[in-house]
């Protein structure tokens, strides 16, 4: 590397200094004194502001447009309505009794897609044997995506809960095993001959090095595999949903209440927020060595 | 076993790759607590050599013996990013003694402030500083160090040659030093080898006494008789 500095000798193009205009030209001192440069408690609470703008506005326009008659309330509730369907919901505690249901079929078949998905990415990156069992014919099973596999789930499954639970399984395991194999296959080899030298039998390697390196990557695959529970939950809750928000959704179609249907809708949505910051903070957590980075 | 007077006996040694002999017939041998610093263009099998003596790498003939304790710093400092710097320096091991021993090793190479911080967060210098603090906390018999410094600014170099100076006087390991840099070869080794062609091309002792001053007769001398046979016109 040293030497490799010397050797190659780059000419930069140096471009003329611009005209200055009157207004100070670019070659003029700028001012980055403290008190001239915000805080950041200040820029953060601009910053939500600035996020909060767009969709107050949209919200405002779409409750005038209901008021004043624009839109049919068959077609489009007003946001009124879809708060007032909420309160319906939570009155005859259909919702409470959806929430439970439908989290409890993405949760369990999170945990285990997720794990199976985690267990096949560190045995195939971590042992030769692995690779050669699973990686290609996990490869080639990825490609199909999962919605195609319901109509094959419900002759096998039944209609039943074991159906849902099966195609949230199905969602899940990819993205896992992906990450976690990529993550492993991407810790430097640097590292582990390092190890060796320090004297760490493989199985110390694996734990004290392969797997704190490879977690930012492991991550970022439960992060997937929530978002794709989440896909697939809504997915396997319109297979004859008797409980569960699908439920709600589908009796709601039936009676003609677009009002309850984007109700749902927005749980399904308040859902995958929740998830995402459960993600963030779990990897706020987990991963405290990592500088963080990010541009204003 | 290895007899008591030697840390290293190579004899015989070759390494190829791809039909091409790197080391060929390479014999060295380096008696304990020795410096021995190896200089030689890019190329010319420098790391080869250390991988063979570390164990990373097999030759392809000949005898390989060296210590049953050695450590390597290599050019980068290859630190886990998800370990604190003390976890580092006794990778794998856990608990209060193995604390105690990181602590200590850091305090040596004047990290004691920053025992507890992420890899990430250290300057070049002290990264590798905490590579020589990994190394030593392993009490080696033969410290292997690659070109550790290169990828230091002068100064950081400066200090860096100070204290592994220092803690070879305390520990009394045999060092190996890969180097580009002959002053850093004159100024702590006790033997400097020129390698070229798969062999060592030149063994010289540097027998003036410690602390070596850079504008010195005997260090200009050597510095002239090294880079000449390095192949690089003085004048
Ligand atoms: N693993 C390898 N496979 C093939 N060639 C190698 C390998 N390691 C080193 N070499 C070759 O051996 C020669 C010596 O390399 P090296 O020992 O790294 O040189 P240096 O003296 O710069 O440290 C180089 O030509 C390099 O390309
Ligand atoms: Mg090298």
């Amino acid at each position: 590397m040293a030497d490799d500095l010397n050797h190659g000798i780059i000419k930069f193009n140096i471009p003329p200094p611009r005209q200055t205009s009157a207004r100070g030209g670019e070659n003029d001192l700028i001012d980055l004194s403290p008190h001239l440069v915000p805080a950041p408690g200040r820029s953060r609470r601009n910053g939500w502001l600035l996020r909060a703008a767009a969709p107050a506005a949209i919200l405002l326009a779409w409750q005038l447009a209901s008021s004043f008659g624009f839109v049919a309330a068959e077609v489009l509730p007003s946001p009124a309505d879809i708060v007032a369907a909420f309160a319906e919901l939570i009155r005859l505690g259909d919702l409470q009794a959806a929430l439970p249901v439908s989290l409890g079929r993405a949760v369990a078949g999170l945990a285990i897609g997720g794990t199976t998905g985690l267990a096949l990415g560190l045995f195939a990156g971590l042992w030769r044997i692995g690779e050669g069992l699973f990686d290609a014919p996990l490869q080639m099973l990825r490609t199909i995506p999962f919605i195609a596999l319901v109509p094959l789930f419900i002759t096998w499954f039944g209609i039943d809960e074991l159906a849902k639970l099966m195609v949230i399984i199905a969602a899940t395991i990819f993205p896992m095993y992906l990450n976690t194999y990529a993550g492993v296959r991407g810790v430097d080899p640097k590292l582990i001959e390092a190890a060796s030298i320090f004297g760490l039998s493989h199985r110390q390697t694996a734990w004290h090095v392969i797997l704190p390196t490879a977690l930012p990557s492991i991550l970022v695959g439960l992060r997937y595999a929530s978002g794709a529970a989440l896909l697939a939950l809504v997915v396997a809750e319109q297979i004859n949903a008797r409980s569960g928000i699908g439920y709600i959704l589908n009796n709601a179609n039936m009676n003609q209440r677009s009002d309850i249907i984007i109700a749902g809708i927005l749980v399904y949505a308040a859902l995958g927020i929740a998830i995402d910051l459960l993600m963030r903070l779990l990897e706020h957590l987990a991963l405290p060595w990592r500088p963080k980075l990010a541009l204003a | 076993m290895l007899s008591h007077d030697h840390a290293v006996e190579l004899h015989g040694v070759s390494r190829v790759f791809a039909g091409r002999a790197v080391l060929d017939g390479f014999a060295l041998t380096i008696r304990p607590a020795e410096f021995v610093a190896i200089l030689g263009a890019s190329g010319t099998g420098k790391t080869t050599l250390l991988r063979l003596l570390s164990g990373l790498d097999r030759a392809d003939g000949g005898t390989v013996r060296v210590p049953r304790r050695r450590s390597v710093v290599f050019q980068e400092p290859r630190l886990v990013p998800a370990k604190r710097v003390w976890q580092n320096v006794v990778l794998g091991r856990r608990g209060t003694p193995a604390r105690a021993r990181a602590e200590a090793a850091l305090t040596e190479v004047g990290l004691a402030a920053h025992v507890n911080a992420w890899p990430k967060t250290l300057s070049g210098g002290e990264a590798q500083r905490v590579a020589l603090a990994r190394a030593l906390v392993q009490e080696p018999d033969l410290l292997l160090l690659d070109e550790p410094f290169a990828a230091l600014d002068a100064l950081t170099r400066i200090r860096m040659h100070e204290l592994v100076g220092q803690l070879w006087q305390r520990y009394r390991p045999a060092v190996v030093l890969v180097t580009h840099d002959v002053d850093e070869a004159i100024l702590l080794a006790d033997r400097v080898l020129v390698l070229s062609g798969g062999r060592i091309s030149l063994d010289v002792p540097v027998d003036f006494p410690q602390p070596r001053i850079r504008s010195g007769r005997d260090f200009s001398d050597l510095r002239m008789r090294l880079l000449s046979e390095l192949g690089v016109a003085v004048h």
